[in-house]
């Protein structure tokens, strides 16, 4: 045990946990929006995993990753606005429809990746960027302000959304469309349309989050994600709706599996308890939920369908 | 509404279900477009498609035993979404209702056949109902979303797999050998499902399955049990003011349908061909992803019992045939995992007009402002096919 | 009622376009791609022409080679053909086969992690009547057990394995890949500067354990004193997470590292990140990282295919466990020509293979 207790592994699994949470940040957040607008979207996985090949595949080609991120969120955008046909016009049983988009996305993505690529390359990843100043502080510096751009990005959401959601008319909308739709739409506020942004933002969010997970890791393969999108809704719930919270799951979930992996890698925990120990992070999440839960409510009209005039 | 109700029935009630299969249709079109881009030639393989899962005997007995999982686990999520639960663990209870039926049978080595395969059988209903349970009582008793803790208790289910399949479970003989491949011996012969036909491939899998609509049917539509499933589903609030116990009522319907999720994961196991529990590391690897499909043939069959016979068996076979189709062109597997979740998408946005098609519009209109999540709870109520 | 169509209409298009937006990224350079991908990579799931007739009763009287009947190869494997590790080991294989016998006909199904899924699919090759069908996953074996005896003309192969279940028409297969990690572990600790060498798996099971176990043991016949930090992350698909577990090897102090099974490609990466050298097995992994890769153990199963397919000519169908090793040839370790490896490396390296080959060296297994 005290092997984990020196500074260097403290350091990297500080770091290590940060670096895992990100894609769960972007796509939980982007997630958040389509939620507190009252839409479940289940197929975050399925676009994160087009997003991440979309962006993969941009880089391998053009060596620029600033033109994968934005190919992530092309294919982010599309995707969404697919979802937000299926879920709000044609008002599909959002638990499901998810489901199938997650299935397209899973096998699309592989199809294209074996088509295209073939043989996984590695591409180039984001540049890191030492923050001036703050990566000198000792200890704290280097486990905080030594990552690649993708983290300040995803972090910086953060604050954003908060802004978004709880100071702007546009988060007002989002949140009444949530909670009310009828009273909103009597209003005047048009709920399709709040909706259609909100789950388009989360499906860009969810390319972004794919993508980001592609260029960091520099490869692409079947099943990248590895169902981090479900995690990533249920890290919404986990968030009480809310950026801080859903950032504060984010975090414990990179954490908790941080700490395993330099648990199992100094030996503390023995080989044989691996798989009951890469339970831990679900089991914390639940239990974390089980607190949450008696404390806050989820948005009144989530995964109802809205039709007018009644 | 008495006039709506005549016009109703005037339409005949099987035109709502061409719906769904103009769905899949439209799916499978998309799916030829991408065979002829990957240079196969679509006609070809929709052919060895249809072959491969309804050409002959054996094909229909493949896609009956593809369908039985299915089945099992949209019979279960009907009772669930019947009571407003959205219950997406399917996964992670035929894991658990595997485990335990397998546990067993794995300690029980010396019972005779008459006793061991009702054991195990029932050791895996307990499996999976203990597995729904507890998102079940989270959600009635302490407010967890059941979306959210079914999909961690996934997680949690599989690494047990992979943990006892490795360790405790393990076949002894695989660690004589020294190649420890994570799985059990061959299980007791007396653990395995009865054939059908004295030889061949069809066990009694597909019967307990269609025995299990049934009585999920007569559950739902003709006991009080079903009554208060029901009204929980409806109305949480009138069903309280009627003095129906809300929240044990969540927990028994999630109960159930891990139950019925803990059943196809055991016969899953001893109807498999190997008779033993495998793992790959992996939930897909063991359920092939009827945990999920499942809820695509519930849906299919409109949320009812009976009706998500048929669904599972055309599903099935959409699934059996996509492996033929994969082995007669040779494309990627990864196409028929595409086609598959671009059918679900199409059977899940259809679903509103079959609806329409079948439901009188008022009563529509009424749950969808402060209805459940699901329209279909009010679908047909206590109508069968 | 029109409204609806309309909105059908819509849901069909965003469809499209998704496939279209998908292909278009892509169908631009389609044609440039596919073209070198057909001829250099042994890719047979992707060759169209491939295509095999569901009856092969049909005549194929109007073709040209109709003089011989093809002799027809089935795998099927649990990962993608292209993985760089497992299935790609024993696709290129078989197409090394092909290209040296000739009129070969070769049938992939690959990605098939689904136990069930991948009986079915051994089934149906069977009964479509090819005449060796491989099935590529120790996973299969029990199905394979069951299967086998419904179809007595056919031979099948199962690995990596040990066991022909007392049937006389199934070959296995296996690799003593202890044999290789052995030879690596040696390098690896006769390289690392810190003592400290990080291993990333799956889970503890198979090839991949006995890669491990003979990694560790060669590490510590170099150097006793050497830390071998072993991590086995719990999934054979979570790339991110193998990732991280390189990382936390390097905070460890790790700078030689080594891993298996497909979700180390991102591994390989963070080792180059760090400033580790990287071993690799199953497929040679050099082109992940050219820089930092040592060497890489790499199968040959067309070592054992060969006798595999003689013995079919002379008629025995099965019966007989095959092990790729060093002294057969069926594992070789392929040295990086971009990495300048110390001469007493691999002097060292060398005397490894020597002694296993010869038995004066044991791998602990």
């Amino acid at each position: 045990m005290s092997e984990f207790f020196t500074q260097a592994v403290l350091i990297a699994a500080v770091a290590s946990g940060i670096r895992l949470a990100v894609p769960l940040l972007l796509a939980s957040l982007g997630e958040t929006y389509g939620q507190r607008s009252g839409v479940l979207n289940l197929g975050v996985d399925g676009i994160m995993l087009l997003g991440a090949f979309g962006g993969y595949y941009t880089v391998l080609k053009t060596d620029n990753v600033w033109l994968g991120l934005a190919m992530g969120i092309g294919v982010g955008v599309i995707l969404g606005l697919v979802s937000a046909v299926i879920s709000v016009t044609l008002k599909a049983e959002q638990g499901i429809s998810g489901i199938g988009i997650y299935l397209f996305g899973l096998g699309m993505s592989d199809l294209l990746f074996q088509k295209l690529v073939g043989t996984p390359l590695p591409v180039g990843s984001f540049p890191k960027l030492d923050i001036p100043g703050l990566s000198d502080i000792p200890i704290l510096g280097e486990m905080l302000f030594r990552h690649s751009i993708i983290v300040y990005v995803a972090f910086g959401l953060v604050p954003i959304s908060m802004y978004i959601i709880n100071r702007t008319t546009f988060g007002m909308n989002i949140r009444a469309v949530g909670e009310n739709p009828e009273a909103a739409d009597s209003l005047g506020v048009s709920v399709v349309r709040i909706r259609y942004l909100t789950v388009t933002i989360g499906g860009m969010m969810a390319g972004i989050a794919g993508a980001a997970l592609a260029i960091d890791l520099g490869i692409f393969q079947q099943n990248l994600t590895n169902a981090q999108g479900f995690i990533a809704i249920a890290l919404v719930y986990f968030g009480a709706w809310r950026p801080a919270g859903v950032m504060a799951g984010s975090l414990l979930y990179g954490f908790v599996n941080s700490v395993v992996l330099q648990f199992k890698t100094l030996g503390i925990i023995p080989r044989s308890w691996s798989d009951i120990a890469a339970m831990a992070p679900a089991i914390i999440t639940i239990l974390a939920l089980v607190l949450v839960a008696r404390r806050f409510r989820q948005p009144a009209a989530l995964t109802k369908p809205f039709t007018r005039g009644t | 509404m008495a006039q709506a109700e005549t016009n109703r029935r005037s339409r005949p009630k099987f035109v709502a279900y061409l719906v769904p299969l103009g769905a899949v249709v439209l799916a499978l079109a998309i799916g030829a477009i991408m065979l002829s881009l990957l240079g196969a030639n679509p006609v070809e393989g929709f052919r060895a498609m249809l072959d491969g899962a309804f050409g002959s005997g054996d094909a229909l007995i493949e896609t009956a035993l593809k369908a039985t999982p299915l089945l099992f686990v949209g019979v279960g999520i009907t009772i669930a979404f019947r009571a407003n639960v959205i219950n997406i663990g399917g996964e992670g209870q035929m894991v658990a209702g595997a485990l335990l039926a397998t546990a067993l049978a794995l300690a029980l080595p010396d019972l005779p056949a008459v006793v061991m395969l009702p054991t195990v059988l029932l050791a895996g209903i307990v499996g999976g109902a203990a597995w729904g349970a507890v998102p079940g009582a989270l959600k009635a008793y302490y407010n967890v979303n059941e979306i959210l803790s079914t999909i961690m208790l996934n997680v949690v289910a599989v690494q047990l797999m992979n943990f006892l399949l490795r360790g405790p479970m393990i076949d002894p003989g695989e660690l004589e050998r020294g190649t420890r491949i994570p799985q059990t011996a061959r299980l007791q012969e007396g653990a395995d499902l009865p054939l059908l036909f004295g030889n061949g491939r069809l066990h009694i899998g597909p019967l307990i399955a269609v025995l299990a609509a049934v009585a999920a049917y007569i559950l739902l539509w003709r006991t009080p049990l079903g009554f208060r499933v029901r009204a929980v589903g409806l109305s949480p609030d009138a069903a309280r003011y009627a003095g129906i116990p809300v929240k044990r009522t969540i927990v028994l319907a999630m109960t159930m349908s891990g139950a019925m999720s803990g059943l196809a994961g055991a016969v899953l196991v001893f109807g498999s061909e190997s008779h033993r529990m495998v793992t790959d590391g992996s939930t897909v690897g063991f359920t092939g992803s009827a945990g999920f499909n499942g809820i695509v043939a519930a849906l299919f069959g409109g949320l009812h019992p009976i009706w998500t016979i048929p669904a599972s068996f055309m599903f099935g076979g959409l699934l059996v045939g996509g492996i033929a189709l994969q082995r007669a062109v040779q494309v990627p597997s990864a196409l028929i995992m595409a086609l598959n979740g671009l059918v679900v998408v199409f059977v899940v946005a259809s679903d509103r007009w079959k609806k329409r098609l079948q439901e009188q519009p008022a009563r529509v209109d009424d749950t969808a402002t402060d209805g459940p999540v699901l329209e279909a709870v009010v679908d047909d109520g206590g109508g069968g096919p | 009622m029109k409204k609806r169509h309309v909105t059908w209409l819509a849901l069909v298009l965003a469809l499209m376009m998704v496939l279209v937006a998908c292909g278009d990224s892509t169908d631009g350079t389609t044609a440039g791609t596919d073209a070198p991908d057909e001829t250099t990579a042994p890719d047979e799931t992707t060759a169209p022409d491939e295509t095999t007739a569901p009856d092969d009763t049909a005549p194929s009287t109007d073709t040209t080679a109709a003089s011989a009947e093809p002799f027809r190869i089935a795998i099927v494997a649990p990962s993608a053909s292209n993985d760089l590790a497992f299935t790609q080991s024993i696709v290129d294989a078989v197409n090394v086969i092909k290209s040296e016998m000739g009129n070969v006909e070769v049938a992939v199904t690959d990605g098939t992690f689904i136990v069930e899924d991948a009986a079915a699919a051994i089934r149906g090759y069977a009964s479509e009547g090819y005449d060796l069908v491989i099935a590529h996953g120790s996973q299969y074996g029990g199905s394979l057990q069951e299967i086998a005896p419904d179809f007595p003309d056919v031979s099948f192969a199962w690995g990596t394995a040990a066991d022909t279940f007392g049937l006389d028409n199934v070959y296995s297969y296996e690799a003593a890949s202890d044999e290789g990690g052995y030879v690596m572990g040696v390098m690896a600790a006769a390289l690392s500067e810190t003592g400290t060498i990080g291993i990333v798996g799956p889970i503890e099971v198979g090839d991949a354990k006995l890669y491990v176990d003979g990694f560790e043991a060669g590490a510590k016949a170099q150097d006793p004193g050497a830390n071998v930090n072993i991590n086995y992350t719990g999934s054979f698909s979570d790339v991110a997470l193998a990732s991280e577990a390189a990382q936390a090897h390097a905070a460890a102090g790790a700078d030689v590292m080594s891993g298996t099974a497909q979700m180390v490609v991102g591994a390989v990466g963070v080792a180059d990140e760090v400033g580790a050298l990287w071993f690799g097995t199953q497929a040679n992994q050099t082109s992940l990282a050219p820089s930092i890769v040592v060497a890489s153990q790499v199968y040959h199963w067309e070592v054992i295919l060969r006798e595999i397919i003689a013995n079919l000519n002379s008629g025995t169908m099965g019966g007989e466990i095959y092990t790729i090793n060093l002294a057969n040839g069926g594992e070789v370790i392929e040295f990086n020509p971009g990495y300048s490896l110390p001469d007493e490396v691999r002097q060292l390296a060398d005397a490894a293979i020597a002694g296993i080959i010869d038995g004066s060296v044991s791998t602990g297994q």
